[in-house]
């Protein structure tokens, strides 16, 4: 009894709240996508066949995995920090002689009747290893080398996932660029990363020629206003006149590089038809007339954002109704009850639903900054703030996709996507934040 | 540190707080201002399925449905699952070979892809849909699927009752796409004219699809499903058993037959021949016999009782005696001293069957004798009245009697595509004439014939207003329509309305002319339409008639035909019969006429009757030179499919060549080289080769 009040001391129960609300809005949403008409509910919970069934089991196992964390002394966090980022990339090493043959990715190691997905729970490592490193007393952000090494500890996992054709799993990592923001990156970094964003954008969105003809003329423009300056200090000349060098060198071959060379046929494709536009390093598309390329585009990667767009569209202001959403009911969205599961809670709950999800994780999300800030140990503020980043960027990026902002990168939405490692990634992931918030008295390092 | 970092925490809200703008303002536009969506989420989802109402039952006068509903069964297949079937014994069981097969399967996943189901064989016969269910277990992916289908049990009445197809664009397009495709249409008879009564009103049910357009249920619980309502039935005049055996009696035979209650004006019978089992065109084999009908030269769909023009000949006697008596130009006890021809026109015509004898002394005689000089004659003292200013105006009046008697207009009976008939107009006597003729010119008109044309509907109507004297009701079948409604009596109140057309003709008139039909009957032309304890008023006719065929104008046998009606006092039935190259009228038309008259009055044959009716119904009267036209029609148009296929099959079995030369043949050789072949020539040739004549099947029962 009293060792139980010890363990809830502390501990932040709004967190504990939405976790399990977001927990039954998933469960309903899955069943929702899969029930089909008088299927035995019961009997599918005991026999561990349907998806909706799995994935309360799912949620056991999660829930006794966040119940032991919760037990756990939080200097344990720390202190084995640098052993589990060990444990992660060597679990992510072992990937490539042993994965699974699933369906187009190679991250997968199967155990018994287990998937389980290191490049997946490597998130977990990483923030913790991250939290270990930027609370070290010798580690000064400012410094480049220390910015270099904080950048290794998230790029190596990240190729790692590339090389196992995780492209999206992947650019999870790179999210974790937000906590080191609020670590004191300098501003310059995230300038160039927004501009390196913007200067892709446009090379996609305008022909490779005119583009480098504007950005010359960009930097005419540039000297001439500037001409006086220049007088003064020949720096600024030959730093415009460098700039602009990159600027077309990325733009003329660097990005051709990348989508020819880098990314995959699919991944291209869905970044052009975000933008409504034709693939133009695909071959075969190429030499497609207008017309069939069009009717192509409509089957093809496309598909899926149409339908979900559909889905969510129809659903109004009050939704259909879970049981009466025809698009997610029939199958019309593919991957909707892990990906595109946003799709049952728009079509079925309408735009008041949305909202209500929406503001659930702005609460989430809001309240672990808040966390974050409140801690006194350096270890648990970057933690919580890693553990934000990546909450941030599966939940912005699922919904974007579902709703057409965003190109198709399979990850889950938290708390709500059909999966194992996933539910259980994120239930660990929350589980050391809330147990070292309890503990946000203490000064861990 | 931590302080020095302390507005980046804000900046990094402010960044989660603008994404989920953004994501929340598309949300707005998608979910609440652009409506496009819900339509589209419809489309792909919900299903509208058409429920086809059971179209209207017909039945005759006794309340026997001579027109019905049955259930077929097509055989529907999908693909997918019918992967790992026996192949070769499904063949085998549904008579058909294995690329066939394949074929259709090919071309179901083309149409309605491999995981829904298609028609495989459209509506099997009975003998296979037993053969299938017998051994539907051992084919998974093949099951049976119902449809309606019209059927007639008494195999009678084809004519009458039309038939229904399948919408085409025109019928569609007409309809302002009211009618979908695959609906059914009424496109003849009684099934065209009452298709709105017949048809019922759809219903729609909405199902669900799903990715895969799969039917999985129903939308909403079918809160929004319409349920089809079933065509309403008619009841009509027809006797069918009179109908039976009218098309008995005029099996392989070209004509029409008319039988009419005069009380009601309702249709006992109405047959034209040549005749077809209305199942054939229903069924799983409709669609052949329709088009082997619709290339048949014997028109066999078409209705000759209603669209058929023949001249009336001595039918139209007691007409032309009738108008004579009325406008006062003879009386009764007027006689014409006919020598075997009319001479008064200097050309000596028309002959006369009889010489002397005194055989036109009276107006009855000479309806009895059937004198043609008699009747020219009161034709010309009829048009030629000094009360009227010239023979235009005679002719007007003449006219205007045979309009009152329902000729040269349409009556308005309840089926599509009735003729006119034809009386002519002065105008076209002026156009031939160049404005100069007398009553010389149409003179034969006095004996039913240069341009007077009837249907035998309008005979068998005349006959109705001579019955009674007077009047007739628009000839009909429909007598009660189910369900009754305003707009169903504002239809059928039509048939209600007694047609005074003839009111001024006073019944001594009348009388005068139906004692000389029933003389005919008597001591006539038609003795052989005598019934026992019935007295029979009626005429016979025989017209001549010639056809052009191969360029060269032939003789054709003579067209056979009868009115009558019968009994004389409160008549109860009229009959018109023609039956085109027979013969004399007496020969043919008349036995017909009188086995119904005793049908229908007796309810049962005599004897005599029956054995005469079976001699009838199985004498050929098609005319011979149908085989002739059939031949030319065939060939040309199989030259036509030669032209456009370039396969010379078509045409091999009309060539004079012999098929065995094989590769020698010169149609064979190069076909697009080809000259035009032999039998081209052959068709400006009269004399056939027999073997030609061999190939062609003739119209036989």
């Amino acid at each position: 009894m009293r060792n139980n009040a010890a363990i809830s001391k502390g501990i932040d129960w709004s967190l504990v709240w939405i976790y399990f609300v977001l927990m039954v809005i998933g469960l309903s949403a899955i069943f929702a996508a899969t029930y089909q008409e008088g299927d035995p509910v019961l009997q599918s919970f005991i026999a561990f066949k349907t998806d909706y069934s799995k994935q309360f089991y799912f949620w056991g196992m999660a829930l006794m995995v966040g119940f032991i964390i919760l037990l756990t002394d939080s200097k344990f966090f720390p202190t084995t920090a640098n052993f589990w980022y060990a444990v992660g990339i060597i679990l992510l090493l072992l990937v490539f002689p042993f994965h699974s043959r699933i369906k187009g990715t190679e991250s997968i190691i199967r155990i018994g009747a287990f998937n389980f997905q290191p490049a997946e729970f490597c998130k977990i490592v990483v923030a913790l290893a991250l939290a270990k490193y930027f609370s070290r007393p010798e580690t000064d952000f400012n410094r480049a080398g220390s910015q270099f090494t904080a950048a290794l500890l998230v790029l190596i996992p990240a190729g790692l996932a590339i090389l196992q054709r995780e492209t999206g799993l992947a650019l999870v990592y790179f999210s974790f660029f937000l906590m080191m923001y609020r670590e004191g990156l300098p501003s310059i970094i995230p300038t160039i990363g927004f501009s390196f964003a913007i200067l892709i954008i446009a090379s996609i969105l305008i022909p490779p020629n005119i583009l480098a003809v504007l950005l010359s003329v960009i930097a005419i423009l540039l000297i001439y206003f500037s001409r006086r300056q220049i007088r003064r200090r020949r720096q600024i000349l030959t730093s415009v006149l460098f700039i602009w060098a990159i600027a077309v060198g990325i733009q003329r071959f660097a990005v051709p590089f990348i989508f020819e060379k880098v990314l995959q046929k699919h991944q291209v494709e869905r970044i052009y038809n975000l933008f409504g536009k034709d693939n133009p390093y695909d071959p075969q598309q190429r030499v497609l007339s207008e017309d069939a390329s069009k009717k192509k585009k409509e089957r093809g990667s496309s598909y899926n954002v149409r339908q979900s767009k559909i889905a969510i569209g129809s659903g109004g202001f009050f939704g259909k109704g879970i049981f009466s959403a025809t698009q997610t009911r029939y199958d019309f969205v593919p991957e909707q009850r892990t990906d595109f599961i946003f799709c049952t809670v728009g079509e079925g709950f309408g735009f008041l639903g949305s909202m209500l999800l929406l503001g659930l994780y702005l609460t989430l999300l809001l309240k672990m900054i808040n966390i974050a800030e409140r801690q006194r140990s350096t270890y648990s503020r970057v933690y919580a703030y890693g553990v934000l980043s990546v909450f941030f960027f599966h939940i912005v990026v699922n919904m974007a996709m579902t709703i057409g902002l965003a190109p198709v990168i399979g990850i889950p939405l938290p708390f709500i996507s059909y999966g194992g490692t996933a539910l259980l990634t994120f239930t660990v992931l929350l589980a050391i934040l809330i147990r070292l918030d309890a503990d946000r008295q203490m000064v861990i390092r | 540190m931590a302080i020095y970092n302390q507005p980046r925490s804000n900046t990094i809200r402010l960044i989660v707080i603008i994404t989920f703008l953004i994501i929340a303002l598309q949300l707005f536009y998608l979910q609440l201002v652009d409506r496009r969506y819900e339509q589209l989420a419809m489309d792909n989802a919900v299903y509208p399925k058409v429920i086809y109402p059971e179209r209207g039952i017909i039945y005759d006068r006794k309340g026997k449905a001579i027109l019905n509903n049955t259930i077929i069964f097509d055989l529907m297949v999908t693909p997918a699952e019918a992967k790992g079937i026996g192949t070769l014994d499904f063949c085998r069981l549904l008579k058909m070979d294995t690329s066939e097969f394949r074929k259709r399967m090919v071309d179901a996943i083309i149409k309605n892809t491999s995981v829904r189901p298609s028609v495989f064989k459209a509506m099997l016969t009975k003998e296979l849909q037993a053969r299938f269910e017998e051994n539907s277990w051992r084919f998974p992916g093949f099951n049976l699927m119902e449809r309606p289908l019209r059927t007639y049990p008494y195999h009678a009445a084809a004519h009458i009752l039309g038939y229904i197809r399948e919408a085409d664009k025109r019928d569609i397009e007409r309809s302002n796409n009211f009618y979908r495709q695959g609906d059914y249409v009424g496109k003849t008879g009684l099934e065209a004219y009452y298709e709105s009564v017949l048809m019922g009103q759809r219903g729609v049910q909405y199902m669900i699809k799903d990715n895969k357009n799969r039917i999985v249920g129903a939308y909403e619980g079918g809160e929004y499903d319409t349920a089809a309502i079933a065509g309403r039935s008619l009841h009509t005049h027809i006797d069918i058993e009179l109908q039976q055996l009218a098309e008995a009696l005029m099996s392989n035979k070209v004509g029409g037959l008319v039988a009419i209650d005069p009380n009601t004006g309702g249709i006992l019978s109405m047959v034209s021949g040549p005749n077809y089992d209305p199942n054939d065109l229903s069924g799983s084999e409709g669609s052949r016999n329709f088009s082997r009908m619709q290339l048949d030269v014997s028109g066999p769909m078409l209705n000759r009782a209603i669209a058929g023009r023949y001249e009336p000949g001595s039918t139209y006697k007691p007409l032309g005696a009738l108008i004579a008596l009325n406008e006062k130009v003879v009386n009764a006890a007027y006689g014409y001293p006919c020598g075997g021809r009319y001479t008064l026109c200097g050309h000596g015509k028309p002959e006369c069957t009889h010489a002397g004898g005194g055989h036109a002394a009276s107006l009855r005689l000479a309806i009895a004798n059937s004198c043609n000089a008699y009747f020219a004659h009161i034709y010309r003292l009829t048009v030629d009245n000094p009360k009227y200013t010239n023979v235009c105006d005679g002719y007007m009046h003449w006219k205007e009697y045979m309009n009152a008697f329902g000729l040269g207009v349409r009556l308005g009976v309840d089926l599509p595509n009735e003729s006119t008939g034809g009386i002519p107009d002065t105008m076209v006597y002026n156009r031939e004439n160049a404005g100069r003729w007398t009553s010389c010119t149409n003179l034969t008109l006095g004996i039913g014939q240069d341009k007077m044309q009837t249907t035998p509907l309008q005979m068998a109507n005349a006959m109705c207003i001579i019955a009674n004297k007077g009047f007739y009701y628009t000839p009909h079948f429909v007598k009660e329509i189910e369900g009754e409604g305003p707009a169903d009596q504002i239809r059928l109140n039509r048939f209600q309305k007694k047609h005074n057309v003839l009111a001024n003709i006073p019944d001594a008139v009348f009388n005068e002319v139906i004692e000389g039909m029933s003389d005919v009957v008597k001591v006539g032309t038609a003795r052989g339409a005598q019934i026992e304890g019935i007295e029979v008023c009626a005429k016979t006719g025989t017209a001549e008639n010639y056809t052009i065929l191969d360029r060269r104008r032939i003789k054709l046998p003579d067209n056979s035909m009868f009115v009558c009606f019968a009994p004389k006092e409160n008549p109860k039935i009229a009959i018109a019969v023609f039956v085109q190259n027979a013969g004399f009228g007496a020969t043919w038309a008349a036995p017909i006429a009188r086995m119904m008259m005793e049908k229908y009055l007796v309810d049962t044959l005599t004897a005599n009757s029956k054995l005469d009716s079976a001699r009838i119904a199985s004498t050929n009267l098609m005319p011979s030179y149908y085989k002739r036209l059939q031949y030319k029609e065939d060939s040309i148009r199989a030259f036509k499919w030669f032209q456009v296929t370039k396969d010379s099959s078509y045409i091999d079995r009309f060539s004079m060549q012999d098929p065995a030369m094989g590769p020698q043949s010169p149609f064979r050789k190069n076909p697009a080289e080809q000259r035009l072949p032999n039998w081209v020539i052959l068709l400006s040739n009269s004399s056939l080769p027999e073997r030609a004549l061999k190939q062609i099947k003739i119209f036989s029962a």
